[in-house]
This record gives structure tokens, sequence and C-alpha cells, in this order.
């Protein structure tokens, strides 16, 4: 046992007849029979024959033993799979970043196929001069790196009533982090000119994509030139189709609506638009009925990733990694807090490494579970000094009818079985 | 354009000094980035951007690297459709109630309903008039939305889904029209043109406040949290057990399923009693290796189909083939050969079709080659809002694709 196990204490003595309790049915790796484990006395398949070949699979997909850890959509949240969301498998992913295959997609008119010899980028409006970019031209442009997440808005919106999905990804999972290559989109706004716009201070830039939807919104000037970058890339190579190959707006720590997907136009205006989704959709409606709009940032935010619903313990009482992702719209987090029961107390968390501005941090609290129900909960605290607030907090401020922007402290009761479920605490 | 001739010549110049330095001094870094502007719009030999050069004549562009080139009028104009609360971009025409209802009934009503009440899980567009305080408020065009700007500029770049930009300006005034009259915000005679557009009061417009979370939550949340005895007991309020509407986690035994099905190993063995797979790859498969039994059908011809099912992608946001189909926006097309027109049970067809299918009319290679060739003129009055392919070999392979799930 390591040194770094923290948590309730329990003697040594304590651990291993506890271990010894569950160890027949957890088939542990130590279940030493008489005649040993069969996995290391007898000569495996793998230890004798051959795998597969260089030239077997030229681009690789995750062995089919992790086959559940998958995208999954909830059929009836939405009309039609092509204008929804699916969720991040967040349960059952470690470290920080968030591979594409598996990082949630939300589209209005479905995943359009574009080629890159078919991309084109327009700037227009109130620049010096109206152009227009290929893909080829982009990629000239000087570029950076930088890691961020994207959620959307409605991450956790089903859980504003009550608790209501079984399961981090469900609850959770309308967020990825990938690290993106791109160039800013200050540089692009250079190249077309922004003398004629005049006193920047209150001019916007409108972003559109190039699908059916025309998901279009207005950003602020402002963090136009500050951190947005027109992004080509997510992890080391291409975006995928359902991300905005070839080309997507990245707005780091605002709301996923706004990272417009098949980038396909950028126009500097004296006013927002007032798109369908900056007016219809993405406003949050208050107790009074009155709805507030340009609410950007994701506030600070976190969740305990496993156990969970669908991460149960298997293991039994003794060492348990409990671990989960925290990020804040508006910097780094800074401190992450867990509580084993209900809130009553609070422990700090370990961050796998120091929080990055809008990019998820992981953390964990490795404790000696005793094998009695837990209620888990983490609380995010960014370099702003925000805290995570609990779900009464928030409606007391909000009201019931907020559907985007919940931040809210999520409870999962872990039963001594090992199961958990979503539940609400008073 | 002299000018840009010599930056050219100069700019291959460079290019080829740098290849002789890359050659001479190989294992130096020499992939320092050229810093001037001139150097870097050289290298136009890739034909995408030559072609890109060429649609452009006439304009130059500096810039800060000379990259890209100037915008068009005319492209300008094709993408830049959106439209301010003020009226900015708002194209001229005019369209009214009557129009509005009818074209309402064709492109709109099959997911928004005949009075924009809204089908299903589909978005309503009208009713939940001071429902906004409510416990569970409507939010509608005529409930919510603040600008009549944002309906018209939705509605003609992004509707009828699957068919979006295909309405014209005359048709989206007429259409939201009538979407301004299912929220009883005008009369039956109006007419809406671009001088009265602005007049059209929306009952929400005062009904929103500039994010005000640094203010009203901030202050609050920003405090030193409670580490230890933060209450003094801990009940559980609510569980998600009791709702119970989590989704089963079905996707990974699909998965597993289309796994197995793409091993030839396992398609070989399983290919006679596969009907229950949903994997595309095996729909061909299937076919193939079931055709000799059916008697009253061609077999299917297993490439055409494959490309079939490459253009079916555009039927796709309407209908459901294969296993577990069902009624969506469009019918669902199993069994579809061979079948009486407008036959599927519970799915509210256009009077012509069914009048059609009725009258004896059935789905053969002939009636559907017209039929998606160009919907309307075959079946004037279907709720297919579909334009049509226009590619007679797309008809013919979405037909073979079709015919795969007719047996």
């Amino acid at each position: 046992m390591s040194d770094s196990v923290k948590g309730p204490t329990t003697s040594r003595r304590q651990f291993l007849a506890g271990a010894a309790s569950v160890g027949a049915g957890a088939l542990a790796a130590g279940s030493a029979k008489a005649a040993g484990d069969p996995l290391i006395t007898e000569v495996q398949d793998w230890a004798s024959g051959l795998g597969d070949g260089v030239d077997e699979v030229p681009y690789g997909l995750p062995i089919e033993f992790e086959s559940d850890v998958v995208r999954r959509n909830v059929p009836w949240l939405t009309a039609d799979p092509i204008s929804s969301i699916n969720f991040t498998p967040i349960h059952a992913l470690d470290g920080t970043i968030t591979p594409q295959g598996c990082a949630f997609e939300r589209h209005h008119s479905g995943a359009i196929e574009m080629r890159k010899q078919d991309y084109r980028l327009m700037i227009n409006g109130l620049v010096d001069t109206p152009l227009v970019f290929s893909y080829d031209d982009l990629v000239r442009f000087p570029r950076e790196n930088h890691v961020y997440f994207c959620e959307c808005a409605a991450n956790t919106g089903m859980e504003w009533a009550g608790a209501q999905l079984n399961g981090a990804q469900f609850t959770h999972g309308m967020i990825h982090n990938m690290e993106y290559s791109g160039v800013s989109l200050r540089t692009i706004l250079q190249e077309a000119g922004l003398d004629a716009a005049g006193d920047l201070k209150d001019k916007w830039v409108y972003v559109e994509g190039a699908d059916a939807s025309s998901n279009g919104r207005s950003i602020p000037m402002e963090k136009a030139l500050d951190d947005c970058l027109v992004a080509f890339a997510a992890n080391g190579e291409a975006l995928r189709k359902e991300h905005g190959y070839p080309v997507r707006l990245v707005v780091p720590g605002w709301e996923g609506n706004m990272w417009i997907k098949w980038l396909r136009r950028i126009e500097v205006t004296d006013a927002p638009v007032e798109s369908r989704e900056e007016t219809s959709k993405y406003t949050d409606t208050q107790e009074d009925g009155t709805s507030r709009k340009w609410t950007w940032e994701m506030d600070a935010k976190s969740v305990v990733t496993s156990p969970s619903p669908q991460s149960p313990i298997k293991h039994g009482p003794g060492p348990l990694v409990i671990t989960g992702l925290a990020w804040s719209g508006r910097g780094a987090i800074k401190r992450v807090d867990v509580s084993l029961d209900g809130g009553k107390n609070w422990h700090e968390a370990r961050l796998a490494a120091p929080g990055d501005k809008m990019a998820v941090s992981r953390f964990y609290l490795d404790i000696n579970w005793d094998g009695t129900d837990m209620l888990l909960q983490s609380r995010a605290i960014d370099d702003t000094g925000y805290v995570q607030p609990t779900k009464t907090q928030l409606r007391h401020v909000r009201g019931l009818n907020s559907i985007y922007h919940n931040n809210c402290i999520q409870t999962w009761w872990v039963k001594s079985s090992g199961e958990a479920e979503n539940v609400e605490v008073s | 354009m002299s000018k840009s001739l010599n930056l050219y010549i100069g700019g291959g110049l460079a290019t080829a000094a740098l290849l002789t330095v890359a050659a001479n001094f190989a294992d130096r870094n020499i992939s320092e980035m050229p810093s001037q502007p001139a150097v870097m719009t050289a290298g136009m030999s890739n034909p995408d951007t030559l072609f890109i050069a060429a649609a452009n004549a006439a304009p130059e562009h500096v810039g800060v690297f000379g990259l890209g080139r100037v915008a068009l009028p005319e492209e300008v104009s094709a993408w830049d459709l959106d439209i301010s609360p003020d009226g900015t971009g708002l194209p001229s025409g005019q369209g009214s109630v009557l129009d509005g209802e009818e074209l309402f009934s064709s492109y709109c009503a099959v997911c928004h309903g005949e009075f924009a009440e809204g089908v299903g899980n589909w978005p309503k567009l009208s009713g939940g008039e001071d429902t906004l305080a409510d416990d569970d408020p409507l939010k509608t065009v005529g409930s919510y939305w603040p600008y009549l700007s944002t309906t018209f500029d939705y509605v003609r770049r992004s509707m009828p889904f699957g068919n979006a930009q295909s309405l014209t300006d005359d048709e989206v005034y007429a259409i939201v029209a009538y979407i301004l009259y299912s929220n009883y915000l005008v009369d039956e005679d109006f007419v809406l043109n671009s001088d009265n557009f602005l007049d059209v009061d929306m009952p929400n417009s005062d009904g929103f406040i500039v994010d005000d979370r640094a203010e009203a939550e901030y202050p609050i949340w920003s405090l030193e949290p409670c580490m230890s005895d933060c209450k003094e007991s801990v009940e559980i309020t609510m569980r998600a057990a009791v709702l119970d509407v989590t989704p089963e986690e079905t996707r990974a035994r699909q998965i597993q399923n289309m796994i197995d099905a793409t091993n030839p190993n396992s398609v070989s063995s399983s290919s006679s009693s596969s009907s229950s797979r949903t994997g595309q790859t095996t729909v061909v498969t299937t076919v193939v290796s079931t055709s000799s039994n059916a008697e009253e059908t061609a077999p299917v011809d297993a490439e055409l189909a494959g490309t079939g099912e490459k253009v079916f992608k555009k039927c796709k946001s309407c209908h459901q083939v294969g296993d577990g189909a069902k009624n969506r926006t469009g019918p669902h097309l199993n069994a579809l050969v061979g079948r009486s027109l407008g036959s599927v049970e519970g799915f509210k067809y256009s009077k012509t079709l069914t009048d059609m299918g009725t009258s004896g009319t059935v789905w053969n290679d002939e009636t559907l080659a017209a039929f998606l060739a160009n919907p309307k003129a075959y079946a004037k009055g279907t709720k297919m809002s579909f334009a049509g392919l226009r590619k007679e070999s797309d008809v013919t392979a979405v037909i073979e694709y079709l015919r795969s799930f007719s047996r």
C-alpha cells in the first residue's frame, strides 16, 4: 500500500481482513489457488503463437475489449438523432485529453462531409478587404497549440429539475478536452484589416458554419482578438468529421455552441446578429420569466467520474481511487475538494497536474474504503476564487426553469455493494 | 499586374535558393520562416490555389501575410445572408398569411404541425404566451423569440430540415407571416413585407437581460468554502432510479455485432441467419446470399446497392430503412418495392399519395424513378420536401439499395 493513500485510516490488519472477505468473488489477481493461477502456470496462446503484423491495422481503433467505451445518446432527449447530441464516456476515461473518436458530438443538421479542397473561409463586413481563404491558405499562417475544454451549455441540463440520468456520461458527458492546432482568429482578422471597423470596443464578430443549420453566433471583438483559434487539428491529427472537419472555431472557456464547426464565414459587425442560437436557444430563463442572454462563460464545475453509476466499485473494501474532472471557463482549476458524506466534510483532492486555463484538470482522492455507503461529491475552485455551487444554491438564484449552465455539485450514492446511483441530497 | 508577376518570379527564385541551401546544409536547421510577405505569396503550384487566384483577376490583396484573395461581391452576397434585428440584410419581397398556410402545410407541418403546434419532440412554434414564469415554460416564436429578424433569418437559411435554402424570399415571408398568424400576432389577411417587417411587435422583446452572473452570483460563490461539519445531517431527497430514464447500453452490443459482421470469417458463417444484424456492411452481403431464394424479384446488384447506400444519405434525415426502421419525418422504407403508395400504417401521408395507393399504384422501379427524380411533379401535394435526385444513376442506385430491403 502506497504512502500516498489518504482518507479514513484503517489498519493494515483490517484492510487485509476486508480484502479476504471479497477476494473470492472479486477474482483478484493474486487469488492463488492450490495449483496456482492457470494464467500464470499454463502457457497461454499469446505466449506461444503470433500476434498481428504491422500491416494489419493502418489506423487503429481501441481493442475490442473496450468496445463499451463509446459515445452514447439519449433518444428521448431530441426529436431526431440528426439534430441531437451524444455524450463522452467520461466514466471510463482517465487523464485529461479526450480521444476524438469518443468525444461528444452535437449537430443541428448532421455531421457533414467536406473535403479540404472544397473548403472556403470568407471574412467580410467591417474589414478593410473582404477575403477568401482556401484550406491551403489557412495552414500557411503562423500556428499555435493549446489544450482547451469544450462544454455544451446544456451539459447537466437534464438535472435541473431533479436527479434524472444514472451515469456521469449522461449527466456530465457533453464535454471534451483536446489539444488544438490552428491559427489565431486575431491573425485572420488582421489579415483582412480592422481599420474599417473603427473603434473595436463595441464591435462584434459573427461566425457561421457551412452546414445546413447555418449555426451562427456573435462574439464580442474583445474575445475574438484575445484567444479564439481557427483550428484544423485536434490531438495531433485532423479534426474528425463530427467535430467540424476540416476547420472549426475554438472559443476557449465559452459554451460549445459558439465553437462553430465547418467554419465558413467571419463577419465583423457593429452589433450582434441575434441569431436563433443566441436568442431562442442558449439563453437562461430565470424564475420571474426574464431570460439572461450572452451567458457565454462556462463556470467552474467538476464531477467524480469513478466510482459512479456506470463505473461501480468491483473490488470491495480497501484501497479505492476516487477520480474525476474539473474545469472552469474563467481560468484554471486551483483546487478540488471531495466529500464522502454528501457535503458535510470535505477533503482536498490531489490534482494530477497544476490547472491550465480553460482546460480540464484530473483529480484523485486515494482512500481506504471501509465498505460503507458514501455520498460522493466534488467541488471545484478556480483561480478567480469561484467555488462550484450546490444545486440548491443555483436554484435559489435561478429558479427551476433553466436548462443551460447547470454547474452544480453532483452527488453519487455509492452503496456497500459498490453500485452507485445519481441522487440529490439535502 | 506586372508587380504580382514579379512577386511570383521572385518567390520562385527564393524557393530555389532555399532548396539549394537545404541541399548544402541538410544537417543544419534551415527551417526558419521567410519573414517577407512578398516571399510568402509565392508557391501557387497547387491547382486549387491557382483556381482561386484565377477567380480574382482584378482586386489586389496585400494584408499582413498576403494570404487568401479578395472576396468578390457576388460571393459575399451569396453567403452573407444574416439579418439583424434592425432589418439589416432583409431582402425585398412579400408573403401573405394565406400563402404561408399552404407552404407551411407542405414544407413545415410534417415536423411542426399544421398549426405550428409541433409534432412529437419537434419544436413548437406557436402558443406558450405568458408561460415563461411558469413551472414548465413553453418557448415559441410567439412567446419567447425577441426579434422577428431571427425567425426570417433561420427559416431562410436553415429550413426546411433536410432541404435548407430551397425557399424563395417571398416564400419565407409567407411562412413567417403564417407563424405570426399561428401565434395570434397578425390577422389572416396580413401580408408581411420588407416595409412593415419592423412594425411587428414581438411579445417577449423586452424579456431578456444581459448576463449578470458577475454581480448576481460570483460574489456569493467566491467565499472560502467550509471544510468540516458543514451541515448537521444529510438526507437523500431524490433518486434517479425512481425516474429510470437512463437509456440501455445497447451501443456496445451493436458495435460488437458490426465487428463480427465485418470480420470475413464470421460473415460467411452468419450470412444465412444474419437478418437481425444491423451493420450497414452486412446488408448487401445478406442480400446476395439470400437472393437465390427470392422468386418474385430479380437478384439485387450488390455493388449498385452499395452505391445506393451512399446516395441514401440524402434521404436518411427523414427515412429509416433496415432492421428496426421506424416512421420518422418520412415513413420507413422496408418492403417498399411492391407495396401500394401511401400504405405504411401509422404514417400520415398527403392525400395525394394515399389516393394514388388506393387507386392501385404500387412502388416499383418505374414509379420510384419518377417520384425520386421529381417528387412534386410525380405526386403533386406530397409532403416530402426533398427536391429530387438530379442524376439518373443516383436514382437507379438508390432504388437498388431499397430493393435490398424489400424481400
